[in-house]
């Protein structure tokens, strides 16, 4: 399993290393999401501050929104998931290498969104610690669910649509977590911040757990 | 001899179009069997069936030895598929394709140079992302993925289709070699001339059912 993991893993950022898709688009567009809430919300009134954490998960989600679905785009090509399917590649291996690869693309998305909030919002980082952890924890669960919707949309002929109605919901809990989490860091109160990581982290847990178990019948059935 | 594949009134149901409906089919080791019939009679399906990639909805069936509604994970290890499609990464070269498909069954990186050698694939578009190449340069390299596996059944499906002259007598030879090393090939095509040269038996697939069935004795002559 965890061969397989590896080889799909390095396929996919071998692919993204080529076609650049989340470096030339995703990134930017991430970017102005955070430019956009900037120009809506009056930076001299010090709302942006005060919603820094929820902004930033918002970019975050619809980030991995989009890094979702160019992970199955490239599977869809060509008859790629009938490819897939033919390797014989263990399905628990393959969703835990194709969340890998997204969770890898998410992270760099994030430090870059982590660096665009810092300067256009002018929010100071604090809380170095719990800040990392929910990050690692929140982005888990998203790449975790997203992996097993976008699998569960992919074979579809309306997946672009489909896939933010069933993953959005799903990922509340993440949404809330994350963003109370850095709220309560970015605070000082460090306490409250690690009560919502371990929501952050039983969500994570969960999904990647039921991706395992579910990802065979997905790539079969859908 | 125990035949490698094996089916008895199989139904695969596609939406609620019954695109196979009830086939009776042995194949034993060693043989070349043309799928022939008319557009939308089954023959894509069946060799999807048998590949472990469409559902057996009614009926029975083993692939070398492993059930087709349970083991299909382990039959598609074993046997090789080239569709109508080719299955490649188009942002990915043409080497680094074969490279994945060795590394999937556990087969050296070696062997993936090996065999893009064998395919006489040209060195100038071996490092090419295959988005660059042309439709026969991307079947071939497709063919070089089913290949390097070493799969035991090649399922080939209008195998010939965007390749040139040169492309289809190495095919050709290729299926053959692979049978005298014990492997077996179900090739569905319309081109019964060249397929025809190939196969060791025909048969012939009408409205999701086999119509007619031959042994060795009754080798295609590629008029049928």
């Amino acid at each position: 399993m965890w061969r397989d993991a590896m080889l799909v893993a390095g396929k996919d950022l071998r692919i993204e290393a080529r076609s650049k898709i989340a470096l030339n688009q995703i990134a930017p567009f991430a970017l102005v999401v955070l430019l956009l809430f900037a120009f809506a919300l009056d930076p001299d009134r010090g709302f942006l501050q005060e919603a820094t954490p929820g902004l930033f998960w918002i970019a975050v989600l619809l980030s991995t929104l989009l890094v979702v679905q160019r992970s199955y785009a490239v599977e869809s090509a060509d008859g790629g998931r009938d490819a897939l399917r033919m390797t014989g590649l263990d399905p628990a291996g393959v969703f835990l290498g194709k969340s890998a690869a997204v969770f890898v693309v998410l992270a760099m998305l994030e430090v870059g969104l982590g660096v665009g909030v810092r300067l256009m919002y002018d929010t100071s980082l604090r809380g170095w610690p719990v800040l990392v952890v929910a990050t690692v924890a929140a982005t888990t669960g998203l790449v975790a669910a997203g992996t097993v919707y976008g699998a569960l949309a992919a074979g579809l002929r309306v997946r672009e649509t489909l896939l933010p109605l069933l993953f959005l919901p799903v990922v509340a809990p993440v949404m809330i977590g994350g963003t109370r989490a850095f709220a309560a860091a970015l605070d000082g109160s460090s306490g409250e911040a690690w009560r919502w990581c371990g929501l952050l982290i039983t969500f994570a847990v969960a999904y990647v757990a039921l991706g395992m178990l579910l990802f065979e019948p997905l790539l079969e059935d859908s | 001899m125990e035949p490698v594949i094996h089916l008895r009134d199989a139904v695969t149901v596609l939406g609620r179009f019954p695109a196979l409906a009830g086939v009776d089919l042995d194949v034993t080791r060693g043989e070349i069997v043309l799928v022939a019939g008319p557009n939308g009679a089954g023959k894509s399906t069946l060799l999807r069936l048998c590949a472990g990639l469409a559902p057996l909805a009614k009926g029975s069936g083993q692939v070398l030895g492993f059930d087709l509604e349970r083991r299909r994970r382990e039959i598609r290890r074993r046997v090789g598929y080239l569709g109508h499609t080719n299955g490649l990464y188009l942002d990915l070269t043409a080497e680094e394709n074969v490279r994945f498909w060795a590394r999937s069954v556990g087969a050296p990186v070696g062997d993936a140079v090996a065999t893009l050698d064998r395919l006489e694939v040209a060195q100038r578009w071996r490092s090419l992302a295959v988005a660059h190449l042309s439709a026969g340069q991307r079947r071939r390299t497709a063919l070089a993925c089913l290949v390097v596996r070493r799969p035991e059944i090649w399922f080939l499906d209008e195998p010939h289709t965007g390749l040139d002259a040169t492309s289809r007598d190495l095919l050709d030879s290729l299926v053959r070699e692979a049978v005298t090393g014990g492997a077996t090939a179900l090739v569905a095509s319309h081109e019964l001339d060249r397929s025809a040269a190939l196969a060791s038996r025909e048969i012939r697939i009408v409205g999701g059912v086999v119509a007619g069935a031959g042994d060795e004795s009754e080798r295609p002559t590629g008029d049928s």
